[in-house]
């Protein structure tokens, strides 16, 4: 008989605020973010790190929030997309987002704002291919990802990776 | 007074704002105190009976609430068309992953494990996978003779062509089964309580149908179930029926332990156990002159229905309909069928059976014309329809359509002629083969024949005390951009800013039948519902004098404000009436078939790299006329995506079968396109405008899966010479033609050298 694990504490900082949880260590961090912290945003579409759709920045890296072990965040900055609009204000991307309709149901969105926000951080002015590769880990069936491209495009030419959000 | 055109202009999207913050409500990030989750126990066989149900050890089953067939209080169906899907197996399955039994518990994670501990065994029955195995009747598995439908289209004599042909061509044509793949899976949540009744959130298409099935499986009256829709994060058809299932399954949970139940499949459940594009196979036999005119035809249109008949019977009928293209035939008979197989029930999925015979008629105009010795171009323009003339149905095309025209403009945009000589040179260099090719096609908008005068459609427009107006459907919002174009028209006929108008949340409790949003029906049929609710409003404002013929946004204020003050809740209705001149016969399958068609000439351009045989598509042009174009933004989104997923449907999206059950169901062995794998998509609009729909708009959700995949097939072709008949089409299949074509051409040549 296996014995069962014990619920760990672990802090981490969550779109600039210092959270603790008490979580088992192999809890998915995207399980934490919705259950716990009631971040509802990431979204589940798949489970296994091939969608997307869970994408948040884990110190500045983008990471699927289903394959995090939160044990692995311990001490982490973690920004989701409730972090990046401050109060009434769009993000320059959420804005392009809405200008160019580069979301349709909107499940993927806020994965895809992640990745996005990723790119442009990276890479301030990205070429379209540059645009393409750096999305092509977040799946989208409604877009056909022409209106996301042209909303990542947008978002960079109005300064999109500026507020670089990583508070 | 607002001056400026809101209809034809790119407003933001409605609900947009929540979308991009992630505030947006989808059903899992809904939870209600005290709430259990559901599961479900499914079959592992395709067919046979039940014999022992055992509850494993190891498993504190006390803590469970389980259902079963037995625990149903009213009828066990799923209530559709012919009602003969059991919500769960009662003593018999009918195809793997079939329901069997329900669970709950208030910890989810104790359910996977407890799923796994129920054991069931069987004595399995024969069972029957694809159309020709159905067809050939070696068991019987439904009905009679495994048939859910049939219908025959009669146009002329084409008996008497064949003696008249210069050419009879001929092609068998086969489409595979795709899963819609909405990145957010099915899901809801089911609370009952004896004085509220059931209450069903969900993510799903057409909350009515929802509540007609939750009525009968339950047996509980109309006024003791709400369904109502969260954010629905994708859609295309597959949540159209099967959320009932599911509905239904959550339903029974809740009403057994008076408890609110939640129901969320993980990808791989959603993948295996629900609906699928049909698998269809199609067979033209085509009368053809010297100048490649079609003089008539037969073709049979035969889909894998799955086991059960849902929506198969539709699915049919609309592939039947579209079967013949968008070209005149003198005669034609269309022998169309449904047939049972032991898989998971195929159902909606954007197109509705048109893609599937879309692909086939435009890969055979192709066979027509290599056989006849005319290009694709010329072969398409000789045949097209033409305003005056009738389709296959015997519907007059009254609408002023100029195919020619638009098939000029598509060459135009892609400089098609040109590249095609220029490929023909450069491709004896190069082991990457390019090609260019095209579909002409057309989408009919509404439900078919008769549907839309038994829907009657009720649509519903408030007048609040503060000047804003809503709207009050059960049309729903899935990404295509319901809530954002119904506005649009109820501001535009209100004259009132974009800003004033908005949209009930889709919830029975609260808003009429609509109708189910499906068919491309939501802004032609309910569109032109919501202009006339609107302008009852301003006709009941200047009746009772109380606005003028011309108003500011203020006074129509103070007038609904008056209006509300002495009469109360101020809402105008209006309902669905058939145009007079809008005939069909449902024995005959004749008469007016759609009220509008939208009409397009797609064009691809690809690749096909010998080394790795896999096809990449470099450029493609959409040219469609679907009407007025109410948001330019919302219109070109529907296409692109729509043309996307038609691109996996040819080339990357493959159900792999064994014994009924999807073995590939997840994301990392079903392959859809992302970001890199897809071309610049170029879309354009032709407006031509349409008399039924609000504001001159026709159909435009489903057009765009129709004519991806032959546009690439037959771009394929113009590549390597090689005709392919089916889709998907993938590397290895185009591999295995080309050595089989090799060793022909081995086989050909070796008689030759020997003499």
């Amino acid at each position: 008989m296996s014995t069962r694990p014990e619920r760990c504490e672990i802090s981490l900082t969550v779109n600039g605020e210092v959270r603790a949880v008490r979580a088992y260590p192999m809890e998915r961090l995207l399980d934490v973010l919705r259950h716990q912290l009631g971040l509802t945003g990431a979204k589940e579409g798949c489970g296994e790190g091939e969608c997307g759709s869970c994408s948040v920045l884990m110190d500045g890296l983008l990471v699927n929030s289903c394959l995090v072990p939160v044990l692995q965040a311990q001490g982490a900055t973690i920004v989701t997309i409730e972090g990046l609009a401050s109060d009434s204000r769009l993000h320059t991307l959420q804005q392009a987002f809405l200008n160019c309709g580069g979301a349709q149901c909107g499940i993927c969105t806020p994965g895809i704002i992640m990745a996005a926000s990723h790119l442009l951080n990276k890479k301030p002015s990205p070429t379209l291919g540059e645009i393409r590769d750096g999305l092509s880990g977040n799946l989208c069936r409604c877009t056909g990802y022409a209106q996301i491209c042209e909303a990542v495009a947008e978002a960079a030419v109005r300064g999109g990776a500026v507020q670089g959000n990583m508070r | 007074m607002n001056t400026t055109s809101i209809v034809g202009s790119s407003v933001p999207r409605k609900e947009g704002r929540d979308k991009v913050t992630g505030r947006a409500q989808y059903i899992d990030d809904m939870s209600l105190p005290g709430m259990l989750y559901g599961a479900t126990v499914r079959s592992s066989i395709p067919r046979g009976k039940i014999k022992k149900i055992t509850f494993g050890a190891g498993i504190a089953w006390d803590e469970f609430v389980i259902v079963s067939a037995k625990n149903i209080p009213g009828t066990n169906c799923i209530a559709l068309i012919l009602d003969d899907q059991p919500c769960l197996a009662d003593g018999a399955v009918n195809h793997p992953e079939e329901p069997i039994l329900l669970l709950a518990h208030p910890n989810r994670h104790a359910l996977p494990k407890a799923v796994d501990a129920v054991a069931i065994e069987y004595d399995p029955l024969p069972a029957l996978f694809t159309i020709e195995e159905s067809e050939r009747q070696a068991e019987i598995i439904w009905g009679k003779d495994n048939t859910f439908k049939r219908y025959l289209v009669e146009k002329g004599d084409v008996d008497s062509v064949w003696s008249k042909a210069d050419y009879i061509v001929e092609g068998e044509y086969t489409t595979g089964a795709q899963e819609q793949l909405y990145i957010e899976n099915n899901g809801v949540i089911a609370s009952f309580g004896a004085a509220k009744g059931l209450t069903l959130w969900g993510s799903l298409q057409c909350p009515y149908y929802v509540h007609k099935a939750l009525m009968k499986l339950c047996a509980l009256p109309e006024d003791k179930v709400r369904v109502v829709q969260m954010e629905t994060g994708g859609a295309f058809g597959g949540k159209e029926e099967y959320p009932s299932m599911i509905a239904g399954h959550a339903a029974l949970l809740a009403m057994k332990s008076g408890k609110p139940v939640k129901i969320v499949y993980d990808r791989m459940e959603d993948m295996t156990a629900t609906t699928k594009r049909h698998p269809s196979r199609t067979r033209h036999r085509t009368a053809v002159n010297r100048e490649g005119r079609i003089l008539g035809g037969e073709i049979e249109f035969v889909v894998d229905g799955g086991a059960y008949a849902t929506l198969s019977s539709v699915v049919l009928s609309r592939g039947t309909i579209h079967a013949g293209g968008p070209y005149y035939w003198p005669s034609v008979r269309i022998r169309a069928r449904a047939m049972a197989t032991n898989a998971p029930p195929h159902g909606a999925f954007r197109g509705f059976g048109a893609p599937q015979c879309l692909f086939a008629m435009e890969r055979h105009m192709d066979r027509i014309a290599a056989t006849v010795g005319i290009s694709p171009v010329e072969v398409r323009r000789r045949n097209f329809l033409k305003t005056g003339q009738t389709t296959t149905t015997e519907q007059v095309i009254r609408e002023p359509i100029d195919l020619d025209q638009l098939l000029e403009r598509a060459l135009a945009l892609t400089d098609y002629r040109a590249k095609r000589e220029r490929f023909v040179e450069e491709n004896k260099l190069t082991t990457r083969k390019k090609g260019i090719g095209i579909a002409s096609f057309l989408h009919g908008a509404g439900f078919t024949g008769s549907g839309e005068r038994y829907l009657a459609s009720v649509v519903g427009v408030e007048a609040c005390a503060d000047g804003r107006v809503r709207v009050l459907v059960s049309s729903t919002e899935f990404g295509q951009g319901t809530k954002t174009v119904l506005c649009q028209i109820a501001a535009e006929t209100l004259r009132l800013p974009y800003e004033d108008a908005e949209i009930a949340q889709a919830d029975t409790e609260e808003v009429p039948n609509s109708g189910p949003t499906v068919a491309s029906r939501t802004v032609m049929v309910v569109g032109k519902l919501v202009q006339s609710a609107a302008r009852g409003i301003q006709q009941t404002l200047n009746a009772a004098g109380l606005l003028s013929e011309v108003y500011s946004r203020d006074e129509f204020r103070q007038a609904c404000a008056k209006h509300i003050a002495e009469h109360g809740e101020f809402k105008s209705w209006s309902r669905y009436e058939a145009p007079p001149d809008i005939f069909w016969d449902d024995e005959k399958y004749r008469g007016e078939a759609y009220a509008a068609y939208a009409w397009a000439v797609y064009v691809a351009e690809v690749t096909v790299d010998l080394t790795s045989y896999s096809v990449s598509v470099d450029d493609f042009v959409a040219l469609q006329e679907v009407g007025r174009v109410l948001n330019p933004v919302l219109a070109r989104g529907q296409i692109t995506g729509g043309v996307a997923q038609g691109i996996g449907f040819a080339l990357y999206e493959k159900v792999v079968w064994r014994d009924g059950r999807m073995l590939n169901g997840q994301m990392t062995n079903y392959i859809m396109p992302t970001s890199a794998d897809l071309p610049a998509i170029r879309v354009y609009f032709e407006e031509l405008g349409n008399v039924h729909g609000a504001y001159g708009a026709k159909g435009i959700g489903e057009l765009p899966m129709d004519g991806p995949a032959p546009a690439i097939v037959n771009a394929v072709e113009d590549a390597l010479h090689l005709a392919f008949d089916s889709v998907p089409l993938l590397p290895e299949d185009i591999f295995e033609a080309m050595q089989a074509g090799s060793k022909s051409e081995d086989e050909l040549r070796t008689p030759q050298e020997v003499r």
